[in-house]
């Protein structure tokens, strides 16, 4: 009988590994409203390098090697283009390193989604649907 | 070890397209991409450009390759069958093998890769061609990163110890799976990580 170690390591990580595939899954892109945490969170046209949108900033952390970042910025490209008022700023994460511990990005893309005064209003890790981000600039406008 | 495929990475970062002209016969396309894509669970292709056909795609050099993505998601499900097999035997030479492939993806590129070769050859012109391409980096950047573990887990199967073997094995098989059954690039996403942890320390 040969040693089942390998066995019994591959059924787990293989359960494992779905378990934590379709948790994902559902949490992937989704757009959360602020932690408590990032209350004070504010960014202005300083720390972005470019205007605040006069309704909403649509952040957008990437990287080189980042397989989703590509279609999130033509997605956010296209909104900040069809919506007056709403501007798009990707910031490349190895940059701006600065960003990324102040806002704990750990996953490209992370989007923040930003009111008129620069504070954070929602935020996703991994890329977020039209819909939400639809939803999430109408609350920014208004917020 | 990270650092060293990083910068390898980075270097073979020059501009070579996709050469597969012939598209595969179209007639097929919609039955076939229907039964692998509910078999691969290819990603969501709602957000791109659905008319971006690579003869239409000005070769700009210095531009970063652009490939069908279909490829580097039918290399991560042999990569699991391949690394599950290493892993229940507890074969350090199929492991080295794997690593081996890794290797060859991280520097020539995956789809001069034996699976970019294979995918290219058997299972591309039955699909037809690709609705959009993808950058190459990212992928390619993962197959650096699954060689460093593939690398330390064959160590750890054939010099000792071999829970290291086992461990490196196992979070390869996590990895590759993942991008195979949901398109996850874990391997992707250790770049941010290691950027950042390697700024903390230049920074104290």
């Amino acid at each position: 009988m040969a040693d089942p170690t390998g066995l019994i390591v591959c059924a787990a990580v293989l359960v494992a590994a779905t378990v934590f595939g379709l948790i994902r899954a559902a949490r992937d892109g989704k757009l959360r409203p602020r932690r408590p945490r990032d209350d004070a969170s504010r960014l202005s046209a300083t720390d972005l390098g470019e205007p605040l949108g006069t309704r909403a900033t649509l952040v957008q952390f990437s990287t080189s090697f980042c397989a989703t970042c590509p279609a999130t910025r033509r997605l956010l490209r296209e909104l900040a283009a069809a919506t007056p008022g709403v501007t798009h700023v990707d910031i490349d994460a190895t940059v701006r390193l600065d960003l990324v511990r102040q806002f704990d990005v750990l996953r490209t893309p992370t989007v923040l989604v930003l009111n008129p005064t620069g504070h954070l209003i929602r935020r996703a890790s991994g890329p977020p649907t039209r819909t939400e981000l639809l939803a999430a600039l109408e609350e920014a406008a208004t917020a | 070890m990270f650092d060293r495929a990083t910068a390898q990475c980075c270097n073979q970062d020059r501009a070579c397209r996709d050469s597969t002209g012939d598209p595969g016969p179209h007639r097929l396309r919609s039955r076939v991409v229907g039964g692998v894509s509910a078999l691969l669970t290819l990603p969501p292709s709602v957000d791109h450009p659905s008319s971006g056909s690579e003869s239409h795609l000005p070769n700009v050099p210095g531009t970063p390759a652009l490939i069908d993505p279909r490829g580097p998601r039918f290399a991560a499900a042999l990569t699991t069958l391949v690394l599950a097999a290493a892993l229940i035997t507890g074969s350090g030479a199929l492991l080295a093998a794997q690593t081996l492939v890794f290797a060859l993806g991280a520097t020539l590129g995956l789809r001069f890769s034996p699976y970019g070769l294979l995918y290219r050859t058997l299972v591309r012109p039955r699909l037809g061609p690709p609705g959009e391409l993808e950058d190459e980096r990212p992928p390619r950047f993962a197959q650096a990163v699954g060689f460093a573990f593939g690398a330390v887990g064959t160590i750890g199967y054939l010099v000792g110890p071999s829970w290291l073997g086992v461990a490196a094995c196992a979070l390869a098989l996590a990895a590759a799976f993942l991008n195979a059954a949901f398109g996850y690039c874990l391997g992707c996403e250790v770049y941010l990580l290691l950027v950042r942890s390697r700024g903390r320390l230049d920074h104290g």
